[in-house]
């Protein structure tokens, strides 16, 4: 109940707004101001996880994104599987769980995995499962070893945006040198974006007692974000991570928590003239066995626990560094009260200005750690000179480590900037940019403050490195990966096994692959290969690092894609006609809705296209053709552009008149099928199936465009200037006579394939007669403003005859009656208009046109084709899945055909199909079949028309 | 994501534009060709590491088809080898 390490005051928490949380079920208290790992502490949590692999009890180690050994799953609103508990901010009702164990951290059952610890080493998994199939065993081993899992469920409220933003100069990163920099560009009046991936600005500030000035460096940071806010060219945003550097200076910033209510979290792109890296440096922990107990953690995190958060992780404390920057951590412990016991520093000399600060300690020099005492929590560690012996134990119940610092260069390296090995500072460092971008501050390599501000005060650094303990009489598995369990020892064996380059020992052992991406670790690893292979750590170098540079939420990468909201429908003016009168409505290709069917109460769908297609057969129907992709185009060389893309010649057409024609790729497979019409000399109409027409603008845009530049061609798209009423049966003609029409209708004055402009029912019009359906047919097109007026004249004049309204699913049923081919049904990419049953529509007469030269060459080495054939099941009730197979005599064999479309003939009263079939041209009147799972249908191959072979109705 | 100039609209992000793959080689005369050169022309587009001459599509924008040179390690654009446009 208590928070039994809550200091008696300071900190930057607000103590008269208390929290309540619950972790692993259990109830706690904490402050506004803290994260779920501050909060922890304070209540004196210690185990707070079990390792992903062996399911070791595991503590808080870091406190902010580094945190290697803790990952928690939030539940309820907050619901997000492996979240680094250091940097969940505490709310109240907050509500987490350890992720890897079960039922407790505390007890937790996966832990017998520890007495096989030595059975699992790296690559167990490669070369164990492998035998008969590694996903007979994937599942259960992910199960075992897996983090949380995924939320269920979308949040409930609120939803993600994402935002485009431009700036002259882009800032990761508000510590010390961000905010110097963000100071610098505001004041010249730059553009600024500076982001900070924590909830307040200041970066290691915060959790410093640095002076600037003689003054508290906070107050520095509180002047500057002033300053910074009263500038109108400067975004400043706290809680936004840049995660991603991209091409060309485009950065990705996730901003959580924006002010906004109703926004969760929002996604920036933000693309920057210039990017200033001030991401600030990662303290490394140290290697030695048994390094991951809890009660073992930077030095540099128990420093923010005491200072930022008011926490002391422990009352007695160890201090195990290379470098001089605990000293001033050991000061902040002793002020807050911890009983510091010793400080072992495995330099054989200290700077007298660091023992200086710690005077009343003892410090061993050239003392490493040797054992750690305590399975759920240090209780002791044995300190051992670095070149051997038996060393004295020491009581502590906190070990607070510094393995030196590693400068964040994150970033940096995702823009492809390279690194050098500084062998001063031991660390990889910023060296030559390859994007517009530089690094500042400890990002940089300048680690102290002095190097950063001016007034500055800091105490020197003096790393000696020391990529592991190397001192014999060691027990206990040293981690170089604490998340991922990655010892000392499997990289060791990764080398024995030849996976000597970096990369591979990455991969091999999975060092550096966790949520962290090995940020306390990594370069651990690089020096434990290094001292292996004898190598300079230049020689071994880093892996690549990608981003996310943190965990980023599904959600902020999806923003608003998360609904349909961006894709909308499109309609014609008659949709809400259709509606009106029951229509079932579909999608019919490029987001266009039309009516599927239109069925009476009580009605199937089968009846309702059956009486729908009787109309059109034996009476008249219409249907609302305007998603029908349609072109104008103008000018001299179209003529030669539309014999050039048709596979057929159409600039013998005399202005009036239209063809059908096939547009074929340069590869020779079918792009599209419609109709072109000369409208006058050097005007053409042109038609492309619906789903198609922005594929077939494109294809021409790029001809036009890339190869023939000076061909005087404009292309409009006119597919939604002009709506259209296409009516069509027996009786259209009848109809669009009643409808009233300055047009002479006549047979012979108005003959199929041809054009006339003049008024239907009083509105301008373009009518014209071709033919979908196989029926005497008018596609009446008029100006959008006037096709509701229209549809209504039609159905109202039309009422007299009989006239219904025609969907889409009828439509189909006619097409395959007549066997007009579909895009998608029968034209599937592999067919060409020869094995359609269409080589009238392949010229001969042009030398040349887009395709040709590729068909012929495809057609002159001979061999079977798949044909287009009519297909008759013996039964006619019985019906054939569409796409189903055809195989020789029904065998289970290779198949030698596929049924495209099968529907219910209104003509003969029966099941009637279009098939693609080996060699079906010369197969007609024998019977193939199809194979279903069960059954095997014979059916008569047939031509692939079943009404009206001979077209005398559609030129009636 | 790169930032491409379009020559009429300027730089603007990749995502308006549509790749129009390298520039290959010329059409030819489909009826002056072996049947070799003819799918050599069809199928064998320049790939190299380096600089490439490619397609693109201002077609979030303006509409305009234009080249650049891109080289395939970095996504820098860079100028024509040669020093020709």
């Amino acid at each position: 109940m208590a928070q039994s390490n809550r200091r008696a005051a300071g900190g930057r928490i607000d103590r008269n707004r208390p929290v309540r949380f619950t972790f692993n079920g259990k109830s706690f208290e904490g402050f506004e101001g803290d994260t779920l790992a501050s909060a922890l502490l304070a209540n004196g949590v210690r185990v707070t996880a079990r390792s992903f692999k062996y399911h070791r009890p595991r503590g808080i180690m870091g406190h902010g994104p580094e945190e290697p050994a803790t990952l928690v799953e939030l539940d309820g609103e907050d619901a997000s599987g492996n979240c680094p508990v250091t940097t969940v901010p505490l709310r109240d009702g907050l509500s987490a769980r350890s992720v890897n164990c079960w039922p407790s951290p505390d007890f937790d059952l996966g832990g017998i995995n520890q007495l096989f610890a030595r059975f699992i080493p790296a690559g167990f998994y490669y070369k164990t499962f492998k035998w008969p199939n590694w996903h007979l065993f994937e599942p259960s081993i992910r199960k075992a070893a897996g983090l949380a899992a995924a939320p269920s469920a979308p949040p409930a409220q609120g939803h993600f945006e994402a935002r485009n933003a431009h700036a002259d100069v882009l800032i990761a990163g508000a510590g010390p040198a961000g905010l110097q920099a963000a100071l610098d560009a505001g004041r010249a009046g730059k553009r600024v974006f500076l982001a900070d991936e924590g909830t307040e600005a200041g970066g290691s500030l915060l959790s410093r007692n640095l002076t600037v000035g003689g003054r508290a460096a906070m107050d520095w940071v509180a002047d500057t974000v002033a300053e910074l806010s009263k500038m109108e060219n400067v975004i400043h945003l706290q809680n936004a991570t840049v995660w991603a550097y991209r091409e060309h200076n485009l950065m990705i910033v996730n901003e959580r928590a924006p002010d906004q209510n109703s926004i969760l979290e929002r996604s920036w792109r933000v693309r920057a003239d210039e990017v200033v890296i001030a991401t600030g440096a990662t303290e490394r922990a140290l290697v030695f066995g048994d390094n991951d107990r809890p009660g073992v953690m930077l030095a540099s995190s128990v420093q923010a626990y005491v200072n930022r958060w008011g926490v002391t992780p422990g009352k007695h404390a160890v201090l195990f560094t290379n470098n001089n920057s605990v000293y001033e951590v050991a000061v902040d412990m002793i002020a807050a009260g911890i009983a510091v016991e010793a400080i072992l520093d495995s330099r054989n000399e200290v700077p007298q200005a660091a023992l200086d600060l710690v005077s009343g300690v003892t410090v061993h020099t050239g003392t490493v750690i040797g054992g750690v005492r305590g399975r759920k929590s240090v209780r002791g560690v044995r300190a051992v000179p670095k070149t051997g012996g038996s060393g004295v134990w020491i009581d502590c119940e906190l070990l607070a480590c510094s393995g030196g610092w590693s400068p964040t260069v994150h970033l940096w390296s995702q823009s492809r900037s390279t690194l050098r090995f500084d062998d001063d500072l031991a660390a990889f460092c910023p060296d030559q940019p390859k994007q517009a971008c530089r690094a500042v501050g400890a990002a940089a390599g300048n680690l102290t403050l002095d190097q950063i501000i001016e007034g500055g005060e800091d105490l020197s650094y003096g790393i000696e490195p020391m990529w592991r303990v190397d001192v014999s009489g060691q027990r206990g598995k040293a981690f170089l990966d604490v998340q991922n369990d990655v010892a000392v020892s499997d990289v060791h064996l990764a080398l024995r096994e030849g996976y000597d380059n970096v990369e591979h020992v990455k991969r091999y052992t999975t060092g550096g692959m966790g949520i962290d991406q090995g940020k306390t670790g990594n370069i651990n690893i690089i020096g434990t290969v290094a001292m292996q292979k004898g190598l300079p750590l230049q020689e071994v170098g880093t892996t690549t690092f990608r981003s996310p540079y943190t965990p980023v939420s599904f959600g902020a990468i999806g923003g608003l894609r998360e609904n349909w909201g961006l894709f909308p429908y499109r309609h014609t003016p008659v949709t809400q006609w259709n509606k009106d009168n029951g229509a079932v409505m579909y999608e019919a290709g490029a987001r266009w809705r039309r009516p599927g069917y239109f069925p009476k109460a009580g009605e199937g769908l089968q009846e309702a296209v059956n009486r729908e297609c009787q109309a059109v057969r034996t009476g008249v129907g219409v249907y609302d053709g305007s998603p029908l992709g349609t072109f104008e185009l103008k000018g001299r060389d179209v003529p030669r552009f539309l014999d050039f893309i048709y596979s057929n010649i159409m600039s013998s057409l005399k202005p009036g008149d239209g063809r059908y024609g096939l547009m074929l790729s340069e590869d020779g497979l079918i792009l599209d099928d419609g109709v072109a019409f000369r409208l006058d000399e050097n005007r053409w109409l042109i038609s492309t199936s619906t789903g198609h027409a922005d594929a077939v603008n494109q294809h021409m845009e790029k001809l036009l465009q890339t190869e023939f530049p000076d061909w005087q061609v404009m292309i409009t798209t006119v597919t939604s200037q002009w709506n259209n009423a296409t009516i069509c049966g027996p009786k259209a003609r009848e109809v669009l006579q009643a409808v009233g029409s300055d047009i002479d209708l006549a047979p012979e004055a108005f003959p199929f394939m041809s054009f006339r402009e003049g008024t239907v029912a009083g509105f301008p019009a373009r009518v014209v007669r071709v033919s979908f359906t196989g029926e005497l047919s008018y596609e009446v097109n008029v100006a959008p403003r006037h096709m509701a007026a229209l549809w209504d004249k039609v159905m109202e004049v039309g009422a007299p005859f009989g006239i219904l309204p025609v969907g889409s699913e009828s439509s189909h049923v006619l097409r395959v009656e007549k066997g007009f081919l579909s895009l998608g049904h029968e034209v599937d990419g592999t067919v060409d208009a020869y094995d359609l049953g269409m080589g009238w529509a392949m010229s001969n007469k042009k030398p040349d046109y887009l395709g040709k030269r590729s068909v012929e060459l495809r057609r002159s080495g001979g061999g079977t084709r798949r044909e287009l054939v009519g297909i008759l099941a013996d039964d006619p009730n019985r019906q054939i899945p569409e796409g189903a197979p055809l195989t020789p005599g029904g065998r289970k064999e290779a198949t030698d055909g596929l049924v495209t479309a099968c529907v219910w003939s209104v003509v003969h009263n029966r099941w009637v199909g279009l098939a693609l079939l080996e060699d079906g041209h010369a197969r007609q009147g024998e019977t193939a079949h199809v194979r279903l799972k069960d059954d095997v249908i014979p059916v008569t191959v047939t031509k692939p028309v079943f009404h009206d072979p001979e077209g005398k109705l559609l030129r009636s | 994501m790169m930032l491409i100039t379009c020559p009429f609209c300027g730089k603007r992000n990749e995502s308006e534009f549509i790749h129009g793959g390298p520039v290959g080689a010329v059409r030819p005369d489909p009826n002056a060709v072996s049947d070799e050169e003819w799918v050599e022309y069809l199928t064998v587009t320049p790939n190299p590491l380096g600089p490439v001459q490619e397609k693109w599509w201002h077609a979030r924008g303006c509409g305009e088809w234009f080249t650049i040179w891109r080289d395939t390690r970095t996504h820098d654009i860079v100028e024509a080898p040669d020093g020709t446009k």
